[in-house]
């Protein structure tokens, strides 16, 4: 099968959809060739191949964008949105909020919104305050949205397949600097489950829970903790919104202690419905509090050595988990 | 005087028998929520009867509108059944949404209703998309959106005209300027003296209408549908009219000019209109008499059909969050 890149994942699957079913559509800011097929190209090959009608850049103008993807989609397409970067989705908050995530339930199911919102973000590319932000959770805390963030090729691929047909709006995270990290090709039409959880590597002392580009981190922690002897289990969450409590619960259930690993700040973090959820249900079978390990409370900032303590690191989740075990 | 675009008596009459009933649903509304049978948050239409009636004239059922929080007379217009209405009003299980939306958020696709937003703005932005479907299809549908004119100083409008008007969509922004966005007056909130002007900046055709005059607003209405229809892309209309109560219902409106607001109501649209069809022999006294009574029966009816319908059990809540329901 050959390795590809996250990149050629999702424009797989984009292209693979739209193959699939004429409903497909995307649009965005500079998503169709004549300018260049996204600022990194991650649509590029798309508008040539299956028309400009169907593939179609935009004014910057994210309202407008989202409220087109909407109003399409009440009109019988599966439009999947680009906002070029997650910071950019505040400038279409009501719009993503108020209408997508709502006209299901207060239309008292008469109309759905099934749209795949993709936006990539991530720190470590210099990008500063308003262009690195993980917001994942201002989603997830709104009923009637999804959540997901692939940390892989295959999973992109499939994650985004299942984000297609999900006749619900899904919000689908891309982490810009990760975008060329390879993988195993998935084969054309897989799909990964949304809500489903995978283990990545399994372990016996603690579970290590994590999502996106922290994934690749906590592996990195992992094999040197194996080194020193301490058996971690790591689990992709994949999906966000909802989670997989099933596999989380049965893993610490086991390993009796847990972190949860988001690039997203702390506070009021995924981290912390996650951990409370462990806590809930497993109290008794805790051998130590259930740890988070997230971005420090600041804007993302710009100087090399700030932005490079901003975020979780490798050796900062293997401290984490080593001190969970003193 | 006639042109091309005057409708025949028919049309004329149907035209009437909205508006007749967008009027006699507001009374009745006020009524109903001032006596205690029904609590909702109530945003009246009054002196607005017009625009939705003149422009669905020209609209076909399976055509789309996206309205507003004051929206029944849009609503009623397109030809939103007053049982199913009603009951959404008053929250029940039979009620257009189920009770889930209320009357900011009326959702009735059978009749083109894709969207009520309690946002302003909001209604111009998805409209869009729906005229996007439309494009897309091939289907001749049109879209209209409805916004007041405080919403023509939101972002979502400046940036739905502008993307119509790059895709050419067949969309018609229907924009009900009443003199007041919530408490403040026109001149104090908005730098242009007409919105219609506005369309200039995005290459778009913007008429402004006497939107209490039922031919000019039917032929500007007629005229910009077509153009949407044939493909020509979107129009921007100002109909001019005045909201003859305050922003929502219980509000005392003294921010409003009681002169100014008396010259309107004395000059209400709807006995106007009335009072010219049948001194145009377009339609005789009785015939009209009849068509009211029979309007006000069939709100009485609507409204007992409300009050008796149950409330939606509260295993709605884990309903239509998603399309499976929550665990």
């Amino acid at each position: 099968m050959g390795n590809i890149t996250i990149l050629e994942g999702i424009n797989r699957a984009l292209a693979d959809a739209m193959e699939a079913d004429e409903a497909v559509l995307i649009l965005g800011e500079d998503v169709a060739d004549p300018e260049d097929g996204g600022v990194l190209g991650v649509t590029r090959g798309l508008s040539t191949r299956f028309g400009d009608h169907r593939v179609r850049s935009t004014p910057i103008a994210e309202q407008a964008i989202v409220g087109a993807a909407i109003g399409v989609s009440l009109g019988g397409f599966k439009p999947v949105a680009e906002i070029m970067l997650m910071n950019f989705t505040t400038v279409a908050m009501d719009m993503i909020v108020n209408h997508a995530a709502k006209l299901r339930f207060m239309s008292g199911g008469q109309t759905n919104v099934p749209i795949v919102i993709r936006t990539m973000t991530g720190s470590g590319f210099a990008n500063g305050g308003q262009h690195s932000d993980y917001l994942e959770a201002w989603f997830a805390h709104t009923a009637g949205i999804k959540v997901v963030a692939p940390s892989n090729p295959g999973d992109a691929y499939g994650l985004l397949r299942s984000a297609i047909d999900d006749p619900d709006p899904v919000i689908f995270i891309e982490n810009l600097p990760t975008y060329f990290t390879k993988g195993e090709a998935p084969e054309s039409g897989h799909r990964v489950p949304i809500g489903k959880a995978s283990v990545v590597r399994e372990g016996s002392d603690v579970t290590v829970i994590a999502y996106a580009k922290m994934v690749q981190e906590a592996a990195a922690a992992v094999e040197a903790l194996a080194s020193r002897g301490i058996s971690a289990e790591l689990i992709d969450l994949r999906s966000i919104a909802p989670w997989d409590r099933e596999t989380v619960l049965a893993s610490v259930k086991k390993t009796g202690r847990a972190i949860v690993v988001h690039e997203a700040v702390t506070p009021f973090g995924a981290g912390a419905e996650i951990s409370s959820v462990i806590h809930e249900n497993l109290f008794h079978a805790l051998k130590a509090p259930v740890q988070r390990l997230g971005a420090a409370f600041c804007p993302v900032p710009f100087s090399r050595p700030l932005e490079a303590a901003f975020a979780p690191d490798a050796a900062a989740i293997e401290a984490a988990v080593a001190a969970l075990l003193k | 005087m006639t042109n091309r675009t005057d409708p025949d008596a028919t049309t004329l009459v149907a035209i009437y028998r909205r508006m007749a009933l967008i009027k006699a649903n507001d009374e009745r509304s006020r009524k109903v929520i001032m006596t205690g049978r029904l609590v909702m948050p109530y945003y009246s239409p009054r002196g607005q009867e017009v625009i939705p009636s003149a422009v669905s004239a020209n609209l076909r059922d399976s055509d789309y509108i996206c309205t507003i929080y004051r929206g029944t007379h849009d609503m009623l217009a397109k030809g939103v059944p007053l049982k199913d209405l009603w009951a959404e009003l008053a929250g029940r299980v039979t009620g257009t949404c189920k009770g889930k939306g209320g009357p900011m958020h009326i959702t009735y696709p059978k009749s083109g209703v894709m969207v009520t937003t309690g946002i302003v703005g909001s209604s111009m932005p998805i409209a869009n998309g729906l005229a996007w479907s439309s494009q897309l299809n091939g289907d001749g549908r049109v879209t209209v959106a409805y916004f007041g004119d405080g919403a023509s100083n939101i972002g979502a409008f400046h940036e739905a005209l502008n993307l119509a008007s790059v895709w050419k969509l067949p969309v018609v922004f229907v924009c009900q300027n009443n003199e007041w966005g919530e408490h403040t007056a026109y001149e104090k909130a908005t730098s242009a003296p007409r919105v219609a002007d506005r369309a200039a900046s995005y290459s778009m055709p913007g008429i402004r209408v006497d939107g209490n005059n039922v031919l000019e607003t039917y032929a500007a209405a007629r005229e910009a549908i077509e153009r949407a229809r044939d493909g020509a892309g979107p129009t921007l209309i100002e109909a001019m009219t005045y909201r003859f109560h305050g922003h929502i219902f219980g509000d005392t409106d003294a921010y409003m000019d009681p002169g100014r607001k008396q010259a309107a109501m004395a000059a209400d649209p709807v006995p106007r209109f009335r009072a010219w069809l049948i001194e145009e022999g377009h339609a005789a006294e009785a015939e009209l008499a009849a068509m009211e009574a029979a309007i006000d029966a069939e709100i009485d009816e609507a409204i007992d059909y409300a009050l008796a319908s149950d409330f939606p059990d509260v295993g709605e809540l884990s309903r239509d969050v998603f399309a499976a329901e929550a665990a």
